[in-house]
């Protein structure tokens, strides 16, 4: 059989007839052979044609918006974001489902009773991280590690009580923290306080008893102080006011602040307003802020329990 | 096609082989570089069976096989002896549980097997493919059903040239029935290594199978009629990658059935000789065509080693049959190496480099495994420090550190952790009390550390967490961590 040849030269016999090649010849031997793909390849090159034309139509493809701002759809309203939300939806209620009975424990028993359940303990602690994330670690920090002027959660000093039951009421109604400037009755003079700010800083040292700081015990005395702190540094009660005799400064360790707090008080005010240099102490109540705060108060409290000083 | 070739066809029947069209010797192609290699490239090689000593050995072997089906059937205190438990993520193995911490055996389990397989070519070449391999028995298996419902090669031909009639499509039926059903059974079987099988039975009948577990089992049953049935060979020669990297194992000390050129040289028929006439100087070879007719991948093994051939010895029982009716030594087709056809002696097995290096790796996984299996503790301890704080500074004048406390039950029994802390002398620290943990589950604690201020004087301090199984206190763990503190003046 005769083949035309791509070169000039016009026709020539097909030397290799049987070879499966497709005609054209070069150079003598160099030849093109015709091995189409199999036949099953092609027809799923061809379904993916196919696929290309019903993508089109399903899918928001055309990347255009119209006046309104609003994009192309496809045949259907499919988008990413809608797939997410689904999807996230059911996560939601396979969460809701799955720790039903959890959540109604926590509702229905006592923080004390929860604190006592492991189980309980565990789950509590577990879900908490986001919320004392989103409601407390702004200013105790995450971890409850405090940032200067907010107090450390994770240590075992506390200003209102470190048990499970104070501590849920500190974070249901809050605390105003109430220091007079100058001692209780507002009499002391600069002198007096530099000195007993030497004998508070002793007192945290377990130098107190040295001669050095006499002026300032006389002070601490004469200024009442011991009314709050108590005699020795250390509060009788969990009242907000500072233990003086351990190393943890609620408001910083160094001279001039613990002078300044001595001097100006902590929410002091004069005619409903903050008086200069006086320090503002105020945890804010979280019954209203929080969502669901039945049960998130409580979670709260066994979280803040666990972070490592709880009594 | 050549006179003996014809003849042989007479003799023997057809194989339905392309090589029996097909010239080998093809001018045109060769001089375009293209290899022509003598394996059999369209159409359903139709191979003979006949017994012989391989042909008892491969049933034996792939008798092996049918552990696979017995094996989730046994029974072990109350669960599946063998269960792979994708979604508790534990595997039982009789009395052992592995769980994903020890995964990495399964990485020495699969080197031990990758070094035999090397080590098995190196020594018997494709030992594995011939024998063992579940593409070669499985096909096996499903080409004797075929000769069993449909008849001698001849007649399958016969039959499938035919055109289509009643009789025919029940012979065919019956066939495909059968070999779907045995693509079935495969595939329930993989899925009853990972569910409990007596279940998967009984929701069977209730048409109660999750999507994945009805995927699976037809997918691979189906794989397995499509495989088995109908690619047969075209998979170990077009798609199974063995076929190639054994190749590359093989050396001339390899023994692999060869074909003994020698004395099988020149080929031909013996005739009956007229007056007057010669005997022509004949080798042993009397080119009957017996050794292609068997060869499962429609080979011709006469033309040396080659990637088609799965070195299975059917062509040496033919062989051998023939050279036995014509009073011959056995063994013109034979297992041997190219040394031993060039008149060398092999070595022993342990003189040779790649043996030494194939089983070195082998015994240093295998001693790994069993030193794993001996060794594997029945406890996982790992301990989180606290980030933030890193320390937190405590009224008492201590600093406290405090870490989160992880214990995997990785034994049978409940297991009752005891989780403590040692480092310097005045260290004192708080846990909630012992973990109750049930087997294969994970317990969580949180343990506060105090070390009185004045003692540190580092940074860091390093301490030991130990966690013991009060029911067992052989069972313990202990891990070290680092205690962290303020800078020290």
């Amino acid at each position: 059989m005769g083949h035309k040849n791509p070169m000039p030269g016009g026709e020539c016999k097909n030397p290799w007839p049987d070879e499966g090649n497709t005609g054209h010849i070069w150079d003598e031997d160099l030849r093109e052979l015709d091995n189409p793909p199999p036949l099953w390849w092609m027809l799923s090159f061809y379904a993916g044609f196919i696929m290309i034309i019903f993508y089109t139509l399903y899918y928001p493809t055309i990347p255009l918006t119209n006046a309104s701002g609003e994009f192309t759809k496809g045949m259907t309203d499919w988008t990413q974001i809608n797939e997410y939300q689904d999807d996230f939806k059911v996560l939601k209620e396979w969460r809701t489902a799955k720790f039903a009975d959890k959540e109604e424990q926590l509702a229905s028993l006592s923080v004390a009773d929860i604190l006592k359940d492991d189980d309980l303990r565990s789950y509590a602690v577990a879900t908490s991280k986001a919320l004392f994330g989103d409601y407390c670690a702004a200013c105790h920090a995450p971890g409850g590690a405090g940032v200067s002027g907010f107090p450390v959660l994770a240590d075992d000093d506390w200003l209102w009580g470190g048990s499970i039951a104070q501590i849920e009421a500190t974070i249901a109604s809050g605390r105003i923290g109430n220091m007079p400037a100058k001692g209780m009755m507002g009499n002391l003079t600069d002198q007096e306080v530099s000195d007993v700010t030497d004998y508070v800083i002793a007192l945290s040292e377990g130098k107190a008893e040295d001669v050095a700081y006499a002026a300032g015990k006389t002070v601490y005395t004469k200024g009442m102080c011991m009314a709050c702190h108590g005699p020795a540094g250390t509060p009788m009660a969990p009242t907000g006011a500072a233990n003086l005799a351990d190393g943890i400064w609620r408001f910083g360790s160094e001279r001039d602040v613990v002078l300044s707090v001595i001097a100006n008080g902590v929410n002091v005010k004069k005619n409903g307003v903050h008086i200069d240099g006086t320090r503002q102490a105020v945890m804010p109540s979280f019954k209203k802020r929080l969502p669901n705060a039945d049960v998130n108060v409580k979670r709260l409290a066994v979280y803040v329990h666990s972070l490592g000083g709880g009594q | 096609m050549s006179e003996q070739k014809e003849k042989a066809l007479h003799d023997f029947g057809p194989t339905g082989s392309v090589l029996e069209h097909m010239d080998t010797h093809n001018k045109n192609l060769e001089n375009i570089g293209v290899e022509i290699l003598p394996i059999h490239t369209g159409g359903t090689v139709h191979a003979k069976r006949i017994p012989g000593f391989f042909r008892t050995i491969k049933w034996l072997l792939a008798s092996v096989w049918l552990i696979f089906f017995i094996v989730p059937y046994l029974r072990w205190n109350g669960h599946q002896a063998v269960l792979f438990d994708l979604e508790s993520r534990q595997f039982h193995i009789f009395n052992l549980t592995i769980l994903p911490q020890d995964i990495w055996m399964l990485t020495l389990v699969l080197l031990f097997l990758s070094m035999l397989l090397a080590a098995s070519t190196t020594v018997g070449g494709r030992l594995w493919c011939g024998y063992a391999c579940f593409q070669t028995v499985w096909g096996d298996v499903f080409t004797w059903i075929e000769e069993k419902i449909e008849g001698q090669p001849n007649k399958r031909i016969k039959l499938e040239k035919a055109p289509m009639s009643l009789n025919k499509f029940v012979i065919k039926l019956k066939k495909h029935t059968i070999w779907l059903l045995l693509g079935f059974l495969t595939g329930f079987t993989f899925v009853a290594y990972f569910v409990d099988v007596i279940d998967l039975w009984s929701r069977l009948f209730y048409f109660e199978w999750s999507l994945t577990e009805a995927g699976i089992i037809a997918g691979l049953g189906l794989a397995t009629y499509f495989f088995a049935g109908i690619l047969r060979e075209q998979t170990c020669i077009g798609f199974c990658p063995y076929s190639r990297i054994q190749g590359a194992m093989i050396d001339t000390q390899t023994e692999l059935p060869t074909y003994d050129l020698e004395r099988g040289e020149p080929r031909g028929r013996l005739k009956r000789l007229k007056l007057g006439e010669e005997q022509p100087d004949l080798g042993d070879c009397i080119d009957c065509n017996l050794c292609v007719v068997v060869c499962p991948t429609g080979v011709d093994i006469r033309y040396g080693q080659q990637f088609g051939c799965i070195t299975c010895g059917l062509c040496i029982d033919a062989c051998d049959s023939v050279m036995a009716k014509l009073k011959k030594p056995k063994g013109l087709i034979r297992y041997a190496s190219l040394d031993e056809f060039g008149g060398e002696k092999l070595p022993a097995l342990w003189k040779r480099p790649r043996v030494i290096v194939y089983a070195g790796i082998m015994f240093i996984a295998l001693g790994a495994l069993i030193w794993g299996a001996l060794n594997m503790a029945a406890i996982d301890v790992k301990a989180l420090h606290e980030r933030s704080p890193l320390y937190v500074q405590m009224s008492n004048g201590s600093i406290q550190n405090k870490w989160t406390v992880k214990v995997v039950n990785k034994g049978n029994d409940p297991m009752k952790a005891e989780v403590s802390a040692s480092g310097p002398e005045d260290l004192t620290f708080k846990v909630g009390g012992a973990l109750n943990i049930q087997p294969g589950n994970v317990g969580s604690i949180m343990l506060y550390v105090q070390i009185p201020k004045k003692t540190l004087n580092d940074t860091s301090t390093p301490i030991v967490i130990k966690v013991v199984d009060l029911n067992n206190p052989k069972v313990f763990e202990e891990y070290k961590s680092n205690f962290i503190g303020p800078k020290v003046q």
